[in-house]
Formats: structure tokens, sequence, C-alpha cells
């Protein structure tokens, strides 16, 4: 759970190191705006090795890819490790987790050439460990409560690369990364969505609830959920009835996470 | 009642390639062709046709097509929910439809809100309220009624996936991307409903299984594919969006 052991790596090799590189994907692309060739500046990331939390992602396309990566490895890793466990019994769900699996290693893939192609040195895959510490055993047979911890697990995964991407929605606009983003960040929700019913909840979020038997460290994933200004509008305004009640007004919108706030939760699982 | 579909400008190959994937999809029969459907971004004198409304260019161009597809699910889920399939359907698939119809008519609202806002006093720039007609459509079919969701929630998630490049505005681009999450929540349990224990929540049909990325489709893929079935009977044109 070294945290700023994983942003030093994430920052300084990726982002520092390779200043060069970064221009690279702009000349590459080469279709950039004015807006995102502003935010590349890098905001003071060489003057400091151990990094204010305020800046731990960087607020460009390439900082945006270089945490979906992260966190694309994170789940690559979470499925491949459940498949091979021996911990799912179910072949109906054993079936969602290899279609889900498929999508996260492609979604590496297709980061880690993007990155690539661009110029750009693709940040490392960290070292993993699904127990956070000990809070979770799930790949262990023997360990009874080994299948809620798996689908726990992977609904708070799913549930928070929907919001992560969404959050570096604004700093992929006017990149030509913006669209794959927005296919990568839908194909999560389906995901997130088909998960959250295996455990008999509604695909979509409710408040900000996390819903029943999810851990509560996994609180963080669901925090700020409860939004229900969109746009400047109260949409529990908007008319009245049930589609107006606070549970459909939120459950009708997801809400963003911000670079800083999935890093942490990614650290939880993170070793090094 | 057929209406004449009229193009203005005839799609090229891909987008016939697309349009024929959609329709695969789709699985419906086909109740006409009732929507006025033209696309010629060529140029930059916001063509428009005398009399039809057009959505528009730009961010506002874009919300329009948000609106009229918000407004055709929205119609499409009261219907449902009014239906005899959902009366006597399990709680489950009762309560998954009842939700979709209360998120459908908040995003509605919630469009119909923006643009008004957006346009002020310019209230002809907003498109209107439009009408619907299913045809044959059996809303007390469990399988046209869940088919018919899953065409509507996957072009949802599609158009609002290529919709994004074309946004402007930073916030339109997180409230969009706040609403096709949604759609694809949507669109995955839809799918479990109608093959449970699949790979089809995410199947291989939308999310390419190489890159696994889910579909995006333009304006014009969506429109013509949406007015080859007939549900929109208010004409309207998308002159200005690609």
């Amino acid at each position: 759970m070294n945290i700023i052991k994983f942003l030093d790596e994430f920052t300084n090799e990726s982002m520092v190191e390779k200043k060069s590189s970064r221009r690279d994907i702009f000349g590459t692309f080469g279709s950039l705006s004015k807006k995102a060739a502003l935010a590349a500046i890098p905001f003071g990331l060489g003057s400091t090795k151990t990094f204010a939390s305020t800046t731990a992602v960087a607020a460009d396309p390439v900082g945006a890819l270089q945490l979906a990566l992260t966190l694309e490895y994170l789940e690559d890793e979470f499925y491949d490790l459940a498949l091979q466990s021996g911990v799912i019994t179910d072949a109906n769900v054993e079936k969602v987790y290899m279609q889900i699996s498929k999508h996260e290693q492609a979604h590496v893939d297709f980061l880690f050439a993007g990155l690539t192609q661009a110029g750009v040195t693709p940040v490392s895959k960290p070292e993993f460990d699904f127990t956070a510490g000990g809070l979770f055993d799930p790949f262990n047979t023997s360990n009874p409560d080994a299948y809620a911890q798996l689908l726990a697990l992977a609904q708070a995964f799913e549930d928070t690369g929907v919001r992560a991407y969404k959050g570096q929605a604004g700093n992929l606009q006017g990149s030509p990364f913006l669209t794959a983003g927005l296919q990568i960040h839908s194909v999560e929700a389906r995901h997130a969505s088909e998960i959250r019913r295996i455990r008999g909840l509604k695909g979509w979020i409710t408040g900000k609830e996390r819903g029943a038997g999810m851990p509560s460290q996994t609180q963080a994933v669901y925090d700020g959920e409860e939004n229900v200004m969109q746009g400047g509008l109260d949409v529990t305004t908007l008319g009245t009835g049930p589609a107006f009640s606070i549970n459909a007004s939120t459950e009708a919108y997801d809400e963003t996470l911000s670079g800083d706030d999935a890093v942490a939760i990614a650290s939880l699982f993170i070793v090094a | 009642m057929k209406n004449k579909i009229l193009k203005v400008h005839q799609p090229n190959q891909k987008i016939s390639n697309d349009r024929r994937q959609f329709l695969k999809l789709s699985g419906l029969a086909m109740v006409g062709t009732g929507l006025l459907f033209a696309c010629d971004n060529d140029d930059d004198n916001n063509p428009t046709m005398p009399g039809v409304f057009d959505l528009g260019k730009g961010d506002l161009g874009v919300l329009n097509y948000a609106y009229a597809l918000e407004q055709l699910e929205a119609d499409f889920y009261t219907k449902v929910v009014n239906g005899s399939y959902w009366a006597s359907a399990s709680s489950i698939e009762k309560q998954v439809l009842q939700d979709l119809y209360y998120h459908e008519v908040n995003h509605r609202d919630f469009f119909s809100a923006a643009i008004s806002a957006a346009v002020g006093s310019n209230t002809a720039a907003k498109l209107p309220t439009l009408e619907f007609n299913y045809g044959s459509l059996n809303f007390g079919s469990r399988d046209q009624v869940l088919a018919t969701a899953k065409v509507l929630e996957d072009t949802g998630v599609a158009a609002y996936n290529g919709a994004g490049k074309l946004i402007t505005d930073p916030g339109y681009l997180v409230i969009a991307g706040k609403i096709v999450s949604v759609e694809a929540r949507h669109a995955s349990a839809i799918r479990t409903l109608i093959n449970p224990g699949s790979a089809d929540f995410a199947g291989d049909d939308v999310v390419d299984s190489i890159t696994g990325l889910d579909r995006a489709l333009d304006p014009s893929d969506i429109l013509a594919a949406v007015g080859d079935t007939g549900f929109i009977t208010t004409k309207f044109t998308a002159m200005n969006l690609p």
C-alpha cells in the first residue's frame, strides 16, 4: 500500500523523464485542441520527488491514459487470478468473468499500444495485492468468503473504472483518444451492471449506496454518487413523480471520480 | 401510413455497413420510414430544409440530438410500463423496466431544461416535442419489448460514444459521460434478461473482441437506423452534424 512510491513511479518515470516524448504525442496525432496543448504543460512535476497529493495525476491526455492503463492492469490481473483460483464454481458466473477478463486484457493491450505509438513509455505494471494487506482472501478456496469477496471486489473495480474514465473525459477532450476512452468507459459500465446484478443489486447506483455485502472499505467508490446537481440543475426539481425522486435522480447519472481519488482506491491493492 | 424518406445526402459505403449492422442487431419489424433524415456537413452554410426542424450544429446540435434519442427512449418505456407484458412480468423484470422508465424520463426532461437554458429566447432552436408510432410492435410481448429495449439502449451507448468528440463545452461532455454509462448499465441488464448466464451483457456483437471497445457511431448512422424503425414520426433533419 505504498502510495507515495506508486505515485513517484507513476509520475516521475513516465511524466517527467519522458517529457520530450510527451510532446511527441501531439506531433504524432497532430489534431489536438489548443486547450489540450495548454493543459499538457507540466505543472511542476519535475520539481519535487515526493509529490503533492493535489497533483497526483497529470491533467492531460497522457496522464489520463497512464491512469487508465494502471486501472486496467489491476482489473486484468484480478480477473486472471480469479479465473485461475477455482473459487468460481458457477459456470454462468465463470462465463461472465471470462468475457470481462477478455476485455480487460484487450484494454491493457490497446492502451499500451496507444501510448507506445504516441511516443510515450507506458507506465509499468504495479505489483498488486488483492488481499489489500490482509483484508480479503478472494483467491483461496479454503476461505468460505472467497466467492463473495471475488464478486464484491469485481463490483468495486468496475464501478471505480466507470467513474475514473468519466473523470478523465475532460483531460481527453480535444485529443484523438477521447472516443476510445468513451468506448472503454461504456464497456466498464456494462461489466459493472452485470456484476452488480449477479450480486443481487440493481445494475445502477442508488444514492451513494455501496450495496448489500460490500465491505466498508469500498465506500470511497460510491461517495459522491448521491449528487443530484447536473449542469447547475437540480434534476429532482425537473418534474414530479418517481422519475424525479432522489433515488431515480441519482441512479440516472453516474458521477465522476478524480484521478487522485481513483489512485487512492487503486493504491489499496498496490504493493509497489 | 408510409412517409417517403428523403435523403439529401446519400450515406457512403461505410455508413451503409454500420447501418446494416445495426439493423441486423435489431431484429425488429420495421414499421415504416417516417423520419426525414438528411446529412450534409460539407460546408458551413448551416443548411436546412424549409419548414423542417434541423437539430443544428455544435453543442446545441448535439444537445438536440440527445434530446431526440431520450424522447424516444422515455416514450417507449412509458408505453412499456403501461403495457400488458410489464403488468404481468416477474418482479425483477418489472423493476428493471420501471427504473429504465424513470431514468429516461429524467434524462429527457434534463435535456429539455438544458436546451431551454442554452437557447434562451431563441426557442425555435430547441427540438420540439416529438411524436411516435410503434406500428405493430406488441407491448404485450416480452420478446418484442426486450428486443426493442436492447436496440434502444445499445443505440444510446453508440450514439453518446460517437457524439463525445463533437462536444466543445467540457461541462456538457461530462454530463454526456454521466448519462452514457447509465445507458450502458441498462443495455447490460436488458441483454442479460434476454439471455441469462451468457456473455451477452457485453457481447461480441457490440464490444470488439480485439480492442475491447464498445461501439461509437456518428449521428448520421444513428439517425438513419432510428429513421428506419419508423418510431419517430415528427420530421427533423441533422444537416449540420456528421
